[in-house]
């Protein structure tokens, strides 16, 4: 931008550097920490939906034990697995564009976002069955005749559909930003000198991931 | 320049360069601008219409009140009307004000920086805020909505009025808020210029970080639970609906946890204007900066454990209820540092009498009171006999209100001549002063003894004893809004019209009065370095605003 109108004696600034900052490396840990403070929000953003849930459990644990054995446990282990490895390979882009190696690191994007879409794909599957079974929120509980739930039950589909939901919604956030970083790559504007948007994505990925290692006890493995 | 901050800096070169208001030109260099100072104008703009719009509200509820029974309005109007005035107020006036027009303005020249650290993600949070407003605005068109500002459920999701639009507006306005919240964090973090360590901070951006803080760590729960409200109606989901096992009360704590500290992310910003002020007007050093800094602290921490005092009658354990008592008058500890230091510095000091400062008693005036009230709303007996009515109102529109509009109002007196560099007639200032401050004591004393008497509030019809009361209330209501129309008015003409101020009129000893009046595009020409305090006094001639 207007970089040159206030550069008084510095040679040539990285073309990344924007006009505000002094140096890059100031650069890097503004962004980082600006990341690092978002995320404190997305935490106070799904506080309010676990403090829904730990009331009502409170209030109502039995509904809420038979409830949950009708979620399917082995497609929440899957999931959780599927998330993890995708927190694995976005931690390896970073570490292989601080390297400088461009092509791994697409490579390791591209698995993490088709982990992403495999999580959507079978928490779609998931919903999918839910629908037919009838279990979901509110007045719209209606479970098939062979499953037996007391009526709080509905509370717990209420919680869990918020939840995983708005969980989803950050999963297909994660999806754009982590494919616009990916084009940015593929295009070379990362190098081991340069790679913030990277770092920033992979935090973001990263949350998105650990909610959902909260999430899968507190709704899958009720005892 | 003989007051030169900045001994560092390049020699004046940046006398040459053109202001940021004339360095561009064009409708789209002011609607895609990423430079602060235009962002904080796009922000004033719309502060402004709100304002005026959440005034028009309040003066046509004090209008209909002006007979015991059906006056202008029918009641279904007057539920739609309260809660329009209530939503402008809260979530498209207060909230984005100080910060939106003062924080972006002076955050970076405070700190001797070019800009925000992200300037792209602060035209962000603008256009979300006007999103919201703009959705608002067509939500009160299709209707409007009769809940309160509170959105209470059950109420709240069962009303059949427009409430999905006005809920999704305020939801919006939220993320506005803690965009703006974490771009002020890291800038203060990262962008200080050399020389400005955490001591040196100006008041107002001490303020300005405590309310990011509240604003990023509050703002979350309330758009959650906002969209859970949104969603229960739309849908029925059940959540906070007895039939299916909800529990209302939920949505009550849920929305305090975020709308006490919201208390503060309005009222925190007034504060930090009014030690400014103070640090101006007195021509002397600032008395107590470090316990006023630190109070800012105090309060923003406090605040987040206070929520419960709003649920005293909701079926809270007396215990709940005692402690949240407690806590919430530990507030008033941290407040009156602040005031008792304010009231310190101008203790024995030449006080420069101007419009601003005049603002700024009426502030403390309000503030005093507002805040005693308070601590007397938390003492659980009491409250039981004040929940509910106007006894509330009148304390937090004198605390919240009327601090947020004085030290708005204050405070774009004060940085005017550095925002538009012009000067506004000071006489007719002082006129409108007078009229806002008599004019908000006026309307809001009488609601303290109506409350008290046990007026409900929100109500549509009273009985004919509390006529009196009511009718005095309504008239300084017009003497308010008259008030705020001549300043504005004023200030219009100041804009046009006014002579050519120079860097420092007031003579403060701020840094942000050491740059060129408007300032340049990148604010300097150099990155400054800082190398004394902010209230330091220099004795700086009072130059040119003799008028």
């Amino acid at each position: 931008m207007q970089t040159d109108a206030i550069d008084h004696g510095h040679e040539a600034k990285p073309t990344h550097l924007r006009f505000q900052f002094s140096d890059s490396a100031r650069q890097f840990h503004a962004a980082k920490f600006g990341m690092w403070l978002f995320l404190g929000q997305e935490v106070m953003f799904f506080s309010a939906l676990f403090c829904a849930y730990a009331y009502y459990r409170n209030q109502f644990p039995d509904a809420f034990w038979h409830a949950s054995q009708h979620l399917n446990t082995k497609f929440g282990l899957w999931e959780t697995v599927d998330l993890l490895t995708s927190s694995l390979t976005v931690a390896l882009a970073i570490h292989f564009i601080r390297q400088g190696k461009r092509g791994l690191t697409s490579a390791m994007l591209i698995i993490t976002i088709l982990c992403a879409f495999i999580f959507l794909g079978m928490h779609s599957f998931e919903y999918y069955t839910e629908f037919h079974e009838g279990l979901l929120p509110g007045r719209f509980f209606h479970p098939e005749a062979s499953i037996h739930l007391p009526p709080e039950s509905a509370m717990f589909f209420t919680c869990y559909f918020f939840v995983t939901v708005l969980h989803s919604i950050h999963v297909i956030i994660g999806i754009i930003v982590l494919a616009i970083i990916l084009a940015f790559n593929l295009r070379g504007k990362y190098s081991s000198a340069y790679y913030t948007h990277v770092e920033v994505g992979g935090l973001y990925w990263h949350l998105v991931d650990l909610v959902w290692i909260f999430l899968f006890p507190l709704l899958y493995l009720i005892t | 320049m003989s007051l030169a901050v900045v001994p560092e800096a390049a020699p004046h070169e940046a006398a040459q360069e053109p202001d940021y208001i004339r360095a561009k030109s064009g409708v789209l260099s002011w609607l895609l601008t990423v430079d602060h100072k235009r962002i904080a104008l796009l922000y004033l703009g719309t502060v402004t219409i709100t304002f005026f719009l959440g005034g028009l509200f309040a003066l046509a509820l004090r209008t209909e009140l002006l007979v015991p029974d059906h006056g202008i309005m029918d009641a279904m109007t007057y539920n739609r009307m309260f809660t329009l005035h209530g939503v402008t107020m809260v979530f498209f006036f207060m909230i984005p004000a100080i910060p939106g027009v003062f924080g972006n303005f002076f955050l970076p020249i405070m700190i001797g920086a070019h800009d925000v650290a992200f300037p792209r993600l602060n035209l962000l949070s603008y256009y979300l805020y006007l999103a919201a407003v703009i959705l608002g605005l067509w939500g009160m068109i299709h209707g409007g909505t009769d809940t309160g500002w509170t959105f209470y459920t059950p109420y709240s999701t069962t009303t059949t009025t427009a409430v999905l639009p006005i809920l999704a507006a305020a939801f919006i306005n939220g993320f506005s808020s803690i965009l703006t919240g974490v771009n002020f964090i890291v800038t203060i973090h990262t962008l200080r210029a050399d020389g400005l360590h955490w001591m040196r901070l100006p008041l107002f951006l001490w303020s300005i970080y405590g309310t990011a803080v509240i604003q990023v760590l509050a703002t979350p729960v309330i758009g959650i639970t906002l969209a859970l409200a949104g969603v229960e109606h739309f849908l029925g989901t059940g959540i906070f609906d007895p039939a299916h096992g909800g529990d209302p009360i939920l949505f009550q704590h849920l929305f305090w946890f975020y709308s006490h500290p919201a208390v503060y992310i309005m009222v925190l910003p007034a504060f930090g204007v009014a030690s400014e002020l103070v640090g101006a007007f007195t021509r002397k050093p600032l008395v107590g900066y470090k316990m006023i800094a630190l109070s800012t602290f105090g309060i923003a921490f406090v605040g987040f454990l206070a929520w419960g005092h709003h649920l005293f009658t909701s079926g809270q354990s007396a215990v709940d209820a005692g402690v949240f008592g407690f806590v919430s008058m530990l507030i008033g500890i941290f407040t009156s540092i602040k005031i008792f230091n304010w009231v310190a510095s101008m203790y024995k000091a030449s006080i420069y009498m101007t419009s601003p400062f005049l603002y700024t008693l009426g502030f403390f005036f309000l503030t005093v009171f507002g805040g005693m009230s308070g601590v007397a709303l938390a003492t659980i007996s009491l409250d039981v006999h004040w929940q509910d009515t106007y006894f509330v109102i009148a304390h937090f529109h004198f605390i919240m209100a009327g601090g947020v509009v004085l030290m708005f109002v204050g405070g774009l007196h004060y940085w005017f001549p550095k925002m538009f560099g012009k000067l506004y007639n000071e006489g007719w200032a002082m006129v409108a002063a007078v009229l806002v401050i008599l004019g908000f004591i006026g309307t809001f004393t009488p609601q303290f003894l109506l409350g008290n008497e046990g007026m409900p509030r929100r109500y549509y019809s009273y009985p004919p004893h509390f006529q009196f009361l009511h009718v005095t209330s309504t008239i300084f209501a017009y003497i308010l809004g008259m008030g705020l129309l001549l300043a504005l008015i004023n200030l219009i003409i100041g804009l046009i019209n006014g002579p050519r101020a120079g860097n420092n009129p007031w003579g403060a000893p701020q840094y942000e009065w050491d740059t060129p009046s408007p300032p340049p595009e990148h604010n300097f020409s150099a990155t400054p370095v800082i190398n004394r305090d902010p209230y330091e006094y220099r004795g700086q001639e009072i130059i040119e605003n003799a008028n």
